[in-house]
């Protein structure tokens, strides 16, 4: 048995050395939550454990894993074709978190494929992986090889009786592939467009089948949960979420990275102790806590728990758990167009809100930030904020949370959109 | 010598058809076939477009309609090399767009346009992961991070001078 250790999912990763191999990878601790699972433990008690460990979606959504699983339909893998599919499309602005994991601990990956697939009974696994991943690619396409030479992969798993394998679908860009019903269609051969749910991927996804849709870093957390136990993953965190959550900083701080830390973990503690504050020169103005998809915190937010809860009470969300830092130096609409044309521009198009209402949103920033902004501008940004930004108005959650910075931005910076549009131009534009 | 408008070669239309084989409907391989195609000719013509959608029993338009959704799939000729600076917004706080600025000075180009010597083609890209190190960008196949002038001056002369 391992022994428990605070930092699961990152204890093998060592950049300097590369990944682990599977002989490595079992001196470790790897292999044996599928020992333990494979066989001895009935679908239904891997499903019970998930849920018990209270461990949530690590994606953005931060949907309950267990519960996700679920709705399944219970036939044995045998029986009926069903998909484990692991999304690392990894493509938030601001996240960096699921490529260290595919790159430094890929077996980590497909363990916990091999054990979502046994609660699920699963029989077919696809690893979404982002086109612009080469060296993930590569590191996980030698994996998968090892593993399935090795035994852990193919027909009758450990003389269980489950069978299972993996394949890597290398995509060619777009962020809605990240959303999970885009991602089924584009595994369809398709343009990358959400469906409409019901159905749930869970009853009817890809080719119809059963499919349960997992982010990375979710997926890597199984086998330590197997192994050590619910119990003590719903203690290594802090709050009331469970387990440890991989956080990260960039922009100007002192030593931007990513931590593997204790959920709930307060956001002073990661930007000051392990981002070591901001470069000198420069103040904390404002934050984007977890990808560009979540709303503005201001500096006075920093004490905020990192965990779901937390973060939605202090009027944003966890997300990635990647924070972007703006600081006093840089311009607030300038970040908000930045953001917007991100969202613009990888707006599916399939429906008429997220296609027209995005570019214009867009527009509108540029004039601003450009000096040729009007009043009426500001009325016609927040109407936006506002139809765009309640769920239901779209197909998908794209143009809502695309709305998350603008309508906190709105409200938190509105002297500078004030300043923009009365000064005809970007006032912390040297020269303009 | 690879042209794009040739029948594509037997041991590429091969591979093509065990992608599809293995999809439960052959046009769940239309994106692994075009990026097949694309790494032996750096871009999908048209004519090797028909022949993709042919091989998968599409039409060529529904194959196009893949092919001109997914922005890592180039429909135009390419550059020996492919930069691709990353626009979004941890890169463009640590200054993307003074870099952006310096290479398209550096390179007589713009965004989306490729080197008269067609050695280089710059392309924006959304994030791609690497925010510690902003500003970063991917040149092939390869992710820099912590990127300046003097790194991407460096790094212009040296794909310059490799095929």
């Amino acid at each position: 048995m391992t022994p428990p250790t605070e930092r699961p999912l990152t204890a093998m990763i060592d950049p300097a050395a590369g990944p682990p191999d599977c002989a490595a990878y079992e001196r470790a601790g790897g292999w044996q939550a599928t020992r333990n699972a494979l066989g001895r433990l009935a679908p239904a008690g891997i499903i019970d454990m998930v849920t018990r460990s209270k461990l949530r979606g690590r994606g953005g959504a931060g949907f309950g894993t267990g519960q996700k699983w679920s709705f399944v339909p219970k036939e044995p893998a045998a029986d009926r074709r069903k998909y484990l599919i692991a999304n690392a499309d990894e493509m938030e602005p601001g996240t960096f978190k699921d490529r260290l994991l595919l790159e430094g601990n890929p077996l980590q990956l497909i363990e916990g494929m091999i054990l979502a697939a046994y609660g699920v009974q699963a029989g077919h696994g696809v690893i979404f992986l982002r086109g612009e991943y080469h060296l993930a690619c590569a590191r996980l396409h030698h994996a998968i090889g090892e593993a399935r030479e090795k035994g852990w992969l193919g027909e009758n798993i450990l003389g269980s009786g489950f069978s299972f394998d993996i394949r890597v679908h290398s995509s060619a860009g777009r962020y809605i592939c990240g959303e999970e019903t885009a991602l089924l269609t584009a595994l369809e051969g398709r343009r990358a467009t959400p469906r409409s749910k019901p159905p749930f991927p869970q009853t009817g996804g890809l080719w119809g089948a059963p499919s349960v849709v997992n982010n990375v870093e979710t997926l890597c957390n199984l086998p330590h949960i197997i192994t050590n136990g619910p119990e003590w993953f719903a203690g290594l965190g802090l709050g009331e979420d469970g387990g440890t959550k991989i956080y990260g900083v960039s922009g100007r701080v002192v030593k931007p990275g990513a931590w593997e830390l204790p959920i709930g973990t307060p956001l002073r503690q990661i930007i000051e102790d392990h981002a070591g504050g901001m470069r000198p020169g420069y103040r904390l103005r404002a934050l984007l806590p977890g990808g560009a998809s979540t709303a503005f915190l201001d500096a006075t937010a920093i004490d905020v728990a990192m965990d779901y809860g937390s973060v939605e009470k202090a009027g944003s969300r966890l997300g990635t758990g990647m924070a972007i830092i703006l600081d006093d130096r840089t311009c607030p609409i300038g970040m908000i167009r930045n953001l917007e044309h991100f969202f613009a521009q990888e707006s599916c198009g399939w429906c008429t809100p997220c296609r027209d209402g995005l570019p214009w949103v867009e527009r509108l920033l540029d004039a601003i930030e450009n000096g040729s902004g009007q009043e009426e501008d500001m009325d016609q940004l927040g109407r936006h904020a506002r139809m765009l930004g309640a769920p239901g108005r779209t197909f998908c959650a794209h143009a809502p949370g695309a709305m998350a910075p603008l309508a906190s931005g709105l409200k938190l910076f509105a002297a500078d959109f004030a300043a923009h549009i009365q000064q005809g131009r970007c006032p912390q534009q040297p020269g303009a | 010598m690879l042209t794009a408008e040739a029948p594509l070669p037997a041991p590429v239309r091969a591979e093509i058809l065990a992608l599809a084989a293995r999809e439960p409907h052959p046009r769940g391989a239309g994106v692994a076939a075009l990026r097949l195609v694309q790494a032996r000719f750096g871009w999908v013509s048209t004519a090797h477009l028909r022949e993709v959608a042919g091989l998968l029993g599409m039409s060529a338009d529904d194959l196009d309609g893949i092919a001109t959704y997914f922005n890592l799939l180039f429909r135009r000729p390419v550059g020996r090399h492919v930069i691709m600076l990353c626009d979004s917004v941890s890169c463009w706080i640590m200054g993307r767009g003074p870099l952006c600025a310096h290479l398209c000075r550096t390179l007589g180009i713009k965004p989306g346009e490729t080197t008269a010597d067609n050695a280089i083609t710059l392309l924006p890209t959304v994030c791609i992961g690497h925010c510690d190190h902003a500003p970063a960008m991917l040149v092939d196949d390869t992710l820099h991070g912590d990127v300046d002038t003097a790194t991407l001056d460096r790094l212009i002369d040296t794909l310059r001078d490799t095929p």
